[in-house]
């Protein structure tokens, strides 16, 4: 992807690209309104880009599968510690998510049922991953204030399968940077199912359960982070 | 189970011990690295997942990727047949196409790989399967992804090589995505644990054994 000379013109996507958004900015750099697959897109996997802007905080909105030296755990701590952190806040995140769904009413019999399920077990990823990090001796990340646009179900659902695809393209992200064979072991139990979250809902939008084909692409923090920025909230 | 109180206390957890009793040289290795790096977690919360992850030892990448091609063989061949076999609805049978298209690329993936590590790709092997309809298909289905799931998920932590790791991680989330399609046709959870099991080599191949014809 071509360095982009002048950042007044960039478009949205651009700025993920170039890491030069900042928290508040995503609303304003998409003209007030979040488009979500157009982040993802961002993030997507356009594997043989070479652009990287990494800043000194060590945020980078490069995509592209870099073995190990992606950084941008390193503000939820060192090596496995970060990796545990950035992973819990994804999983604060969905668990909130799921919540406000289940709140809303939009849903009930069997659908509700699912999204009641893959929230509880967000939930158990999120003591699981505390437990890990405490046991690290770490201090857990805390839990994000957020919120989620809930306007009607299939908007809902679209969201929920484009946050599982985001949460599963993280952890494999993370896998080949991980230093320790138990955290590793905990990261790929949880990884996989939420492959399965992801698959289950596209199912239920109609949508095909392998959206990257046979080999499911991995993320690079910076961008997923970026890509979660619209629901965290001050 | 005793937990750490301390990340520096190398001793105080059993569980540490055990694994290192084992005699898993990789996994010594990277045990004494995280022992030494102070990054000890306590198994409280994750040891069902460890139990089984380092539970064979010192296979090397090839050897790893060897058992995983194996697999792949199995599921490739399993859905090559359901193809025309398996009288089933629509949706059904355009998954069965999707899931034989996954798998012949992962055999691709995996023989390619073990080619360019200077190592030889096992030989597919002859197989059977015990399906009469549909219904029974699907049961058979919802299995063999799962124990897909738990087969990866247990021997990567002994993958040597970030890059086959990264390729195994990519394989095993697709796998988690078929056995939660097929599980939902089954009528059962799309994800029936809140952490994916994992299963040793040994109980791996004694689950797939029933399908292997000598």
């Amino acid at each position: 992807m071509p360095e982009v000379k002048d950042r007044e013109d960039e478009t949205a996507i651009e700025k993920v690209k170039n890491g030069s958004v900042s928290r508040r900015g995503l609303l304003s750099a998409a003209g007030g309104t979040v488009a979500l697959g157009a982040f993802l897109a961002a993030c997507g996997g356009d594997d043989d880009s070479s652009s990287s802007s990494s800043s000194s905080t060590g945020s980078t909105g490069s995509s592209g599968s870099s073995m190990g030296e992606d950084d941008s755990t390193a503000m939820f701590g060192e090596g496995d510690l970060g990796i545990l952190n950035y992973a819990l806040t994804l999983e604060y995140l969905e668990t909130a998510f799921y919540e406000d769904v289940v709140k809303s009413g939009l849903f009930k019999g069997s659908d509700l049922e699912t999204i009641k399920l893959f929230g509880s077990q967000e939930a158990d990823h999120v003591i699981a991953l505390t437990d890990a990090v405490k046991q690290a001796g770490g201090k857990p990340a805390p839990k994000p204030k957020t919120e989620f646009p809930l306007n009607n179900a299939k908007q809902v659902l679209k969201l929920a399968s484009t946050v599982e695809n985001l949460g599963a393209a993280a952890y494999l992200g993370q896998a080949p940077r991980i230093k320790s064979p138990e955290v590793l072991a905990a990261a790929l139990s949880i990884h996989s199912v939420e492959g399965r979250h992801a698959a289950a809902l596209n199912t239920l939008l109609g949508k095909t359960i392998v959206p990257d084909g046979p080999f499911a692409k991995p993320a690079e923090a910076g961008m997923v982070l970026n890509a979660v920025q619209p629901f965290i909230v001050d | 189970m005793t937990e750490l109180k301390t990340p520096s206390s190398e001793m105080v957890n059993p569980e540490l011990a055990q694994i290192e009793v084992e005699g898993h040289e990789r996994s010594d290795i990277l045990m004494k690295g995280a022992l030494a790096a102070g990054a000890i977690f306590g198994l409280g919360a994750i040891s069902p997942f460890v139990r089984n992850a380092v539970g064979k030892a010192d296979m090397g990448d090839v050897e790893i990727l060897n058992y995983a091609l194996t697999l792949e063989y199995l599921e490739s061949a399993f859905y090559k047949e359901a193809k025309t076999k398996v009288k089933g609805s629509s949706d059904l049978m355009e998954l069965i196409n999707t899931l034989s298209t996954d798998e012949d690329a992962h055999v691709t993936a995996l023989t390619d790989t073990i080619k360019k590590l200077g190592g030889k790709p096992v030989k597919a092997p002859k197989v059977a399967f015990p399906y009469t309809d549909a219904a029974s298909f699907v049961k058979l289905a919802t299995t063999i992804e799962d124990t897909g799931v738990s087969a990866y998920n247990g021997v990567a932590p002994e993958i040597k090589s970030k890059e086959v790791l990264a390729a195994a991680g990519s394989i095993v989330q697709v796998e988690a995505r078929h056995a939660a399609a097929m599980g939902l046709q089954n009528g059962t959870s799309p994800a029936p644990d809140a952490f994916d099991p994992t299963l040793t080599q040994d109980e791996v191949l004694k689950a797939v054994q029933p399908f292997l014809v000598s």
